[in-house]
């Protein structure tokens, strides 16, 4: 019965699929607003491509990009962390751009080189910790200033960090220990922290909304998120930690059978401009661009002022060292506090 | 009915030489594809050199022959059934087998020009073939004999089982063959060690400090729920019916508000009430000197958010069966000298059992399939939904453990079912006969009247408080933080440029999109759902139960798995729906049908059999029975399903995230996107929006459905 009624459903077959060529299909995993100006603006200089963007985050993009495979509805995925652009590539789900890469910082070009062209840096944002002021202040704990502090007894139930196995933000904090102290060091010192963890959340960015308001004492994050949060003016301190810290590399990728190639190329282009890239502070994304002739908002972390380590995408991004990593996080550090 | 089956295959044939047989770009109305040269109805394509869609038009025309040429009507059935059926298979098979790419299976053989160029997706052409082909069938089978020899009857089981099956088991399938999935091929041996794995199944939380697998914690979690939201549900039905309570019309609004909150609404606003730093918190720390806890995160902040979120879904059931309890029988329990608690307790109690079942069984369902508030709320207390969110979408994508996990959910939404079943046995619980009663329900006696009050009102009250500080936080510049007045959260999402006309407001194309798509699905799930209840409750066919079943399923299954299903299923031919609005309304009718259902057996078990008997006695055929009779008497389950449906496409998020696209965006995925940006001013704003949109919506439908009258007023009889 099942094939005979399926085509029944054809009857509701109605507004047409197929994207027109002035078409430009995007999805974009950064901050909504960010999307929004880069449409508007894109749109501006190309009056006749009609640009439809919807947002998603990576994980979802990613999961929907391979369930189209072969048939993609999407032309761009700009925005949105590194490694699941990286894996895209990997996967043969997107496209070399063949977009001109000299401009750029020597980390959106690594990018680039480890996915053969397939995709391309926009931004950077380290990885780093924040407290909320007021809430160490009332309780006269000292701030943090290194990794190795939230180890400290005093920090017990204070800190809040996203669990690494559905979180890339936490992935990007166990590789930066790993790459920083070597890898049994690393599994150490973070069930050490895991102790003081009061909870593993799904999501990377909210620790650092649950510290912004008072949830939680400390996070770990992405600094941009921080500053951000700070900007709306909820009272966090930023920490770029003593002993160095990784970071992740936004990117943007040309979906493999995309129907608007040219429009999809023309895009990636666009994205890589200095005076693009320049635009995102208006909207409160603070990320450090990738193109060496961007202006860096006032606000951003300063990369140069931060110990950044020298991070192997390559490797790190890889999955057997994902899946090998997680499982020894699993075993070593875990989630220690099942709340009943 | 010869006339019936010749109006369909005359339509078919219609259909296969006149509408274009292939999906046209511009849609259904575009009318581009009379002109633009290329060969497109079945007709002129099957002449142009794609031979195999060419034996679907001689099914429907030998059927045509065979139902103007064969004259002894039980051989004339079972010849168009049998022609019919043929063409329906073989039109299924072209479409499975030769999709956009050339042919899928034997390229050996099939290897000329024109198969090799593939073709798209199905179209009109397609879609009125195939219903010709169905309902020949159907009115066939009815007029060999079988179903009653109701045609009416035979037709609406066929469309409704070929519907489950296109768009629940197909896009599900897809998913669930993932968890036999090993290198290469599939294999059971891989499947049974990681169903039954600890991770999943483990009972450390009741005998060490440990934790259990997220099954059990979902199955604790939904079992306390479906008890709970029953409980209250009955305690507001009953005070609805039962009390003259004041304030009815106040209560009835607050049953519906949580239902029509978009999700991770109730779990802000319950962080900033309950959590560590929220108003409550702090006052309660300051006041005794506890010490400001996170208790809010585990298992209580999701069971209490849950509660918030469900109970009027219990209500909602329950108050179409509270009502329907006939004034009749407790009259009788009260003149053989029961007392009320009696009355109440052996006499009303034992009558709602179906109401009380169901309400019991969505609770549960719902609890399980919940995403939002584990997600804001969880916390350490992992769910079978978030966890099988994340193993999609998460840093290591695994949709193996997906499937595994959805079919662990699967699993305790059957047994939940079959419970149902056997507590509910194979008694009658009709309460609504037509005879004449008083009119009067027995009112309850005090001590229930004031433990309904003493659970309901608190519970009430906390709604309140909880949508006050919605609004508020709509209002204010920095919810939590910073709270001066400000209007700019709606000035930035539904703002208007009056000088220049423009709609300026960032929200105005999701809301449009949403409301549009909204309208659409909630009268077709509710004529789907409802009429699914008819079958199930009125019909007997073979294998109702696993009918009954299969319609639930899609409510079973958690959204992400949804999603991802109809994206695998349905962005390649034969059917191509993805980045149209029409999947968005598919998944939004078939994923909320079981709601009509519920609602619908519950509501038409009441009503007893001789009102559909007397209608057929004096003449009427099924059709006019339902329309007539039963539709009258179902006023309750009818909006129940309308506003239910009407409300969940609005707010639904987990299915929707990856069937939006950019020409079809919705509120809630927009909303998703702020609160993870932090942009809580906007979300709510937003949501306030929309809820007062779905109030008004609520009110408009109750006025258009209207209220049944049962008997001459719904009084209560005066202690």
């Amino acid at each position: 019965m099942k094939k005979i009624g399926m085509i029944s459903a054809a009857t509701l077959m109605a507004s047409g699929v197929a994207a027109w060529a002035d078409e430009l299909s995007v999805v974009c995993s950064a901050e909504q607003d960010w999307c929004d100006l880069m449409v508007g603006a894109f749109e501006a200089e190309n009056p006749d491509t009609d640009v439809l963007m919807v947002r998603k985050s990576t994980g979802e993009t990613l999961a929907q990009i391979r369930a189209e495979a072969g048939n993609p509805k999407i032309d761009v995925w700009w925005g949105g962390t590194g490694d699941p652009h990286l894996i895209a590539a990997e996967e043969g789900l997107t496209q070399p751009s063949g977009v001109d890469t000299s401009k750029l910082l020597g980390w959106a070009q690594n990018m680039a080189e480890i996915s053969e062209g397939r995709t391309v840096g926009i931004y950077a944002g380290a990885l780093g910790i924040a407290y909320n002021t007021e809430i160490l202040a009332d309780k006269g704990i000292a701030p943090p200033e290194c990794w190795a502090d939230l180890a400290d007894p005093r920090f017990e139930g204070e800190i809040q960090v996203a669990n690494p196995n559905s979180s890339g933000t936490a992935y990007t904090e166990l590789a930066t220990f790993v790459q920083l102290f070597g890898e049994d060091e690393a599994m150490e010192r973070l069930a050490a922290i895991g102790a003081n963890v009061n909870s593993y959340t799904k999501s990377g960015s909210a620790p650092t909304k649950a510290a912004a308001r008072g949830e939680t004492g400390v996070s770990i994050g992405f600094m941009h998120d921080m500053v951000n949060q700070a900007a709306i003016g909820f009272p966090l301190a930023i920490v770029a930690p003593c002993e160095g810290t990784g970071y992740e590399v936004g990117a943007v990728s040309i979906i493999e059978g995309a129907r608007n190639l040219e429009g999809a190329q023309a895009w990636v282009e666009f994205a890589l401009r200095a005076d693009i890239q320049s635009r995102a502070p208006e909207v409160g994304s603070f990320q450090v661009p990738s193109n060496s002739n961007a202006s860096v908002a006032p606000q951003s972390p300063d990369l140069a002022s931060i110990k950044l380590i020298d991070y192997d995408f390559a490797t790190y991004g890889s999955s057997e060292t994902r899946e090998r990593l997680l499982a020894r996080w699993d075993v070593e550090v875990g989630d220690p506090n099942p709340q009943q | 009915m010869k006339k019936t089956v010749l109006f369909w295959l005359i339509l078919g044939l219609f259909g296969f030489v006149c509408l274009p047989w292939h999906m046209t770009d511009g849609g259904i109305l575009d009318a581009r594809w009379v002109t633009d040269g290329t060969a497109s109805t079945g007709l002129f394509a099957s002449i142009a050199g794609q031979w195999w869609l060419t034996p679907v038009g001689l099914t429907l025309l030998g059927a045509l022959i065979i139902q103007l040429s064969v004259i002894d009507p039980v051989r004339r059935a079972r010849l168009t059934l049998g022609t019919s059926v043929f063409g329906l298979v073989l039109l299924a098979v072209q479409g499975l087998v030769i999709v956009r790419a050339g042919p899928r299976i034997l390229e050996t053989l099939l290897t000329s020009e024109t198969i090799l160029a593939g073709q798209p997706g199905m179209g009109a052409g397609a879609a009125v073939c195939a219903l010709a082909l169905l309902f020949s069938s159907t009115i066939s089978i009815s007029q060999s004999g079988k179903g009653q020899g109701d045609a009416f009857v035979v037709n609406t089981i066929g469309l409704i089982v070929a519907l489950v099956a296109i768009f629940v088991f197909f896009p599900v399938i897809h998913i669930l063959v993932r968890a036999f999935e090993v290198d290469g091929g599939y294999a059971l041996t891989e499947f049974f060690p990681r169903f039954f794995s600890s991770d999943i199944w483990g009972l450390g939380c009741l005998i060490r400090d440990r934790s259990c697998g997220v099954a059990i914690n979902s199955l604790f979690l939904a079992v306390m729920t479906g008890a709970g939201t029953t409980l209250l549900g009955l305690s507001f039905a009953l005070i609805f019916t039962r009390t003259d309570f004041r304030a009815k019309t106040v209560l009835r609004i607050l049953t519906v508000l949580p239902i029509i909150t978009p999700p991770f609404v109730i779990g802000l606003a319950l962080i900033l009430l309950f959590g560590r730093a929220g108003t409550v918190t702090e006052f309660f720390a300051d006041l005794l000197g506890w010490e400001a806890t996170r208790w809010l995160y585990g298992f209580w902040g999701i069971y209490f958010a849950q509660l918030l979120s469900f109970t009027p879904i219990a209500f909602l059931v329950l108050i179409g069966v509270v009502q329907g309890v006939s004034p009749s029988m407790e009259e009788a329990s009260q003149t053989l000298d029961a007392d009320r608690w009696q009355t109440f307790r052996f006499v009303s109690l034992p009558l709602m059992r179906p109401g009380l079942a169901n309400a019991f069984l969505l609770g549960f369902i719902e609890s399980l399939a919940d995403f939002g508030n584990p997600l804001v709320l969880g916390s350490g207390y992992n769910v079978l939904s978030t966890d099988i969110y994340f193993a999609i979408v998460g840093a290591v994508a695994d949709p193996a453990k997906a499937a595994i996990l959805a079919i662990a959910l699967l699993t305790l939404t059957l047994s939940a079912f079959m419970a149902q079943r056997i507590w509910l046995g194979k008694k009658s619980y009709a309460t609504i006969t037509g005879k004449a009663d008083s009119g009067q329900n027995a009112s309850l006696n005090p001590v229930l009247k004031w433990v309904c009050y003493g659970t309901a009102l608190p519970w009430a009250a906390l709604t309140v408080v909880v949508y006050s500080m919605i609004i508020f936080g709509s209002f204010v510049k920095l919810w939590g933080y910073n709270h001066s007045f400000t209007l700019d959260h709606y000035i930035r999402a539904f703002g208007i440029d009056f000088t220049t006309g423009r709609w300026t407001g960032v929200a105005w194309d999701s809301y449009f999109t949403t409301l549009t798509i909204s309208s659409v699905a909630a009268p077709l799930t509710a004529v789907v759902g409802l009429s699914t209840a008819y079958l199930l409750v009125r019909q007997k066919f073979v294998g109702k139960d696993a009918f009954e079943f299969s319609t639930m399923l899609s409510f079973a299954i958690p959204g992400t798995v949804i999603g991802v299903s109809y994206i695998m299923a349905f962005n390649f031919p034969p059917i191509e729906l993805t980045g149209t609005s029409i999947i968005l309304i598919i998944v939004f009718v078939f994923r909320n049908m079981p709601v009509g259902v519920r609602g619908g057996i519950a509501a038409m078990s009441q009503l007893d059999k001789s009102l559909d008997e007397a209608s057929i006695t004096l003449g009427a055929n099924s059709f006019t029975t339902v329309r007539r009779v039963i539709l009258p008497l179902m006023g309750p389950a009818i909006l129940a399903a309308l506003t239910y449906s009407f409300v969940r496409a609005i707010t639904s998020v987990s299915a929707v995230i990856f069937l939006v696209s950019a020409k079809h965006n919705m509120a809630t995925s927009f909303i998703v996107g702020r609160v993870e940006n932090g942009e809580f001013g906007l979300a709510i704003a937003y949501s306030a929006v929309l809820i007062i949109t779905m109030l008004a919506a609520i009110l408009i439908l109750q006025l258009l459905v209207g209220t049944r009258r049962l008997r001459r007023s719904d009084r209560v009889q005066q202690a």
